[in-house]
């Protein structure tokens, strides 16, 4: 079957990992082809076994996962091939070809390089094991490396540690690592998953760019459609470890066979427009009185750094204020300040109490803000993080509750309803948040924020860890319980398509200043500030036939305001 | 760097002080003083002794000021003289006494040191690269076994085995013919053929608690991304566990200095005193019984400066191995 454009045939791999309670098949009978010079995208929700099997191609997957059967044919410079599967994942032959013809990038780029390594060392090491290169030979090619992923001033960034890199530069060290001894093959598990919308841009340019200078072919990990549809040849769509559709990428998106398919390209579709509900909901009056209204709010860290910088924006009752911005723009910080979590210096935060009176949250003793902390919740990014291991879901949702007095059957009765409302079994109580998925994680800390009534959420990049698939409807949720509840939300992201989804009003903030604001309609479709029309065009188009990512707009601050900044591709 | 040494020494002034004050606070406790421990000591031997000259002792010695006075007293003569007072009971200056000791104990505890983390590490890493498996619980069983004998009963265990089955001499760090000559080759070999037995028996104390936290550590790391990383670039399995997880499992452990420190060096009086070594050990020992109140202050004062010393070079260390903690 495989002729000479294939340069990696993959057929019927099965990766299986022993558990206590049985085999759990990761990766159960998948097969495709990758040709040469082309790009080839493994796309799935998480848990669909995509990472695996790409690690199964290396034979680096985690104990005690192991391959059970296929094939993995490699097609070497020489013309021979090796068939990856049988080789001893320890032994010396796997080795030469990890990083020297098949290299690999991966999600976490801060997790993924040692923190206590030089870059220049770590990308050096690829040259000495494979081609004994080192000291000065190593370090010009080091550089070189360097420049081609153009990260700014090579000399110095050689011997920087990871942690001095913003999350763009450190994915840009682990590619210049992947490149280091001209692989054939680059595997990109996820790289820019972890990565805000416009970095993400950025590095899905470069990875095009070096895959046509180095003419590789690239593996491209990912669980968002609309990436699929900016960069690959080929998809091959996977769900629970099985391959469900494959085929040229014109295909899948315009006549997808499987509804498995259907659905996830759905599912970003749907952000491309404004949510269905908000459509038809009656207009918020501007009239109305704001319930938060922020003046020349400023905060300068002891660094010197103004996170934020003179920010005036207002939250009607029942409206959600959309904050975007990339990162490092002060959005979380700004967010933050709301709650007083920081303490910022000038400006004031005029909250306006259940009972009509107004208080100014900046300058309000520990007592009323224990007050207002009840009326105002947070829901943050990392589904993970924010819950305690150690505590039942049970337990954590009755946490705000116990503080607020409530107990008994009264408690109980309260826990169990919350958790019907954010759609989780109230009979799942007694469980631990590590049993639950990403998705359901964020629901237990939307139940948790919602638990004593507040008035305001402010919802800190509350979808950026989950999957596109369960964006939507974790939005749809909080829309939901907004109508139900009449709450108002203030909903801090990095990416334009879900503010754009589901925000009235939104503020653009850069560099801690607010750029624009203005209704979400108006914003979206006729941006006035050249960093909107940048953060929108990064966005990925779920449109093979009209690819965008490559000709989008960049903002530039050291260029000439509006009109003068040429879109590059 | 500089900056970051600098702020630390800084920083272990008033740690130092503090030290002192504890010290001298500690050594007031026990009710009476040297005098009253004197006149126990004269009565059980059926002598009598004239109100009076208790007195005159009492105000000889300085014992009749208040406390903050004999402090001010003593870190006055320290500070300026470098004179630690004198030992009630010997009769001499304190620093004539304990200076060579304290070299001993110096050196003891640091090759005690070496010795633990020679071996904990090794071990620690085998533990936690076969995990669960026969060495890894023969390590930690072994480990845990040495943690619980106490000091003086394996000194002693030590001793009898090696003069009974090998006939080798034990107690003190020298022969009797070396004790008292200059240092040459010949003491240097005996040294070595001495010190080795009261080395192992101080360290196996702290083995264990090296050797589970060498392996906690390392197991963390050992299925960090930055591992799969290395693996996907072609390294080979010894070197990636050598250069990576293993360096990174290392810092915590150079963290742990500054408590395995006084660990030894409070389990090396202990096993001073029963293997009879010219260390600081059983001098501190026959002080505190006697009330002996410079001398016992100024051990403690010592060894106390000895573990803020230990923390310093750990923190330093740390700096050194640590980028994260250096650019802070």
């Amino acid at each position: 079957m495989s002729n000479n454009d294939t340069i990696l045939k993959v057929e019927n791999l099965k990766t299986y990992f022993p558990t206590r309670i049985g085999i759990f098949k990761a990766v159960d009978g998948v097969s495709f082809e990758l040709k040469r010079g082309k790009t080839l995208c493994v796309v799935g929700e998480s848990g669909s076994g995509k990472s695996v099997t790409a690690r199964s191609i290396l034979q680096i997957v985690d104990r005690p996962g192991r391959i059970e059967d296929g094939l993995i044919e490699l097609t070497r410079a020489d013309g021979s091939v090796t068939d990856l599967a049988k080789l001893d994942p320890r032994g010396k032959d796997i080795r030469s070809v990890r990083g020297k013809e098949i290299a690999m990038i991966f999600q976490e780029p801060m997790s993924s390089l040692s923190p206590v390594h030089r870059i220049g060392t770590q990308i050096g090491e690829a040259l000495r094991i494979h081609f004994g290169i080192r000291g000065q030979a190593q370090r010009a090619r080091v550089l070189e490396l360097l420049k081609q992923v153009e990260i700014p001033r090579p000399e110095t960034a050689i011997d920087r540690y990871t942690f001095e890199f913003s999350g763009g530069m450190r994915q840009r060290v682990m590619i210049a690592m992947a490149l280091a001894c001209n692989p054939q093959v680059l595997i990109a598990d996820e790289p820019t998953t972890a990565l805000d919308v416009t970095t993400q841009a950025e590095i899905l340019d470069l990875i095009k760019r070096l895959q046509q200078s180095h003419g590789m072919s690239v593996l491209f990990i990912t669980h968002d459609m609309g990436v699929v549809a900016e960069i690959a040849d080929e998809v091959i769509v996977m769900y629970r470890g099985k391959v469900m559709e494959r085929g040229p990428v014109e295909q899948i998106f315009h006549a997808p066979q499987d509804d498995y398919t259907r659905r996830l390209i759905g599912s970003v579709v749907k952000l491309e427009k404004k949510a269905e509900v908000r459509l038809t909901r009656p207009e918020i009056p501007a009239e109305a009185a704001p319930l938060l209204d922020v003046k020349n709010l400023s905060l300068t860290f002891a660094s010197g750094l103004k996170a934020v910088d003179d920010v005036s924006l207002i939250v009607r009752p029942g409206e959600t204020l959309g904050i975007v911005g990339e990162s490092g723009s002060g959005k979380t910080t700004m967010g933050r300040c709301l709650l007083r979590i920081y303490d910022p210096q000038a400006g004031a935060i005029a909250y306006r109490r259940p009972d009509g009176s107004t208080v100014d949250l900046r300058t309000a003793d520990k007592g009323t803000l224990k007050e207002v902390r009840r009326e105002v919740r947070m829901i943050f990014q990392d589904p993970v993080g924010s819950l305690s291991p150690r505590k039942t879901v049970g337990q954590i949702i009755a946490e705000p509750l116990k503080l607020a007095g409530v107990s008994g059957s009264e408690l109980e009765h309260r826990v169990a309803e919350l958790m019907r409302q954010v759609g989780l079994d109230p009979a799942w109580r007694e469980r631990y948040p590590h049993a639950f998925s990403g998705g359901q994680r964020q629901r237990i800390g939307i139940a948790r924020a919602i638990a004593v009534k507040p008035r305001l959420i402010i919802a800190d990049e509350a979808t950026s860890a989950l999957d596109v698939s369960l964006r939507s409807q974790m939005l749809d949720l909080m829309m939901s319980l907004q109508d139900q509840l009449g709450l108002s939300y203030v909903f801090i992201s990095h990416d334009m398509s879900v503010i754009r989804y589901m925000c009235d009003r939104v503020a653009v903030m850069y560099s801690g200043k607010i750029v624009e604001t203005g209704e979400t309609d108006q914003v979206v479709n006729n941006p006035q500030h050249d960093y909107t029309r940048a953060l929108l065009s990064a966005i990925p188009h779920p449109d093979p036939r009209d690819r965008r990512i490559h000709k989008r707009f960049r903002y530039d601050p050291t260029l000439k305001p509006s009109g003068t900044v040429s879109a590059n591709g | 760097m500089l900056r970051y040494i600098i702020k630390r020494l800084v920083f272990a002034i008033p740690t130092l002080f503090a030290v002192s004050i504890i010290a001298f606070i500690i050594i007031q406790l026990p009710p009476g003083d040297y005098l009253t421990t004197l006149l126990a000591d004269w009565a059980s031997q059926g002598g009598a002794v004239e109100a009076g000259t208790v007195a005159a002792m009492r105000e000889r010695y300085g014992l009749d000021q208040p406390m903050y006075f004999q402090y001010y007293k003593w870190m006055w003569g320290i500070l300026t003289q470098g004179d630690f007072g004198i030992s009630f009971e010997l009769g001499k200056p304190v620093t004539e006494l304990i200076w060579n000791r304290l070299g001993f104990s110096l050196l003891l505890s640091l090759l005690t040191l070496c010795f633990v983390w020679a071996v904990a590490i090794p071990i620690g890493i085998l533990s936690a690269v076969r995990q669960y498996s026969i060495s890894d619980y023969g390590a930690t069983f072994l480990a845990f076994f040495f943690l619980a004998v106490p000091d003086f009963l394996m000194a002693l265990s030590a001793m009898y085995v090696m003069s009974a089955w090998f006939g080798q001499s034990v107690g003190g760090l020298f022969s009797p013919d070396y004790i008292d000559a200059g240092w040459s080759f010949g003491k240097l070999i005996d040294f070595a053929k001495h010190v080795w037995l009261p080395v192992i028996v101080i360290g196996l104390g702290s083995l264990a608690a090296l050797v589970r936290i060498m392996r906690a550590n390392l197991l963390d790391e050992l299925s960090k991304p930055y591992v799969t990383t290395a693996r996907a670039k072609g390294m080979s399995e010894f070197e990636l566990l050598i250069r990576y997880p293993v360096r990174l499992a290392l810092n915590p452990l150079i963290s742990t200095l500054g408590w395995i420190l006084p660990a030894v060096i409070s389990g090396e009086i202990i096993v001073s005193v029963v293997m009879s070594l010219p260390t600081t050990g059983p001098l501190l020992l026959r002080a505190l019984l006697a009330q002996d109140m410079y001398l016992a202050g100024s051990l403690i004062l010592l060894i106390s400066v000895l573990t803020i010393i230990g923390t310093l070079i750990s923190d330093i260390l740390l700096a050194l191995t640590d980028p994260r903690i250096r650019f802070q």
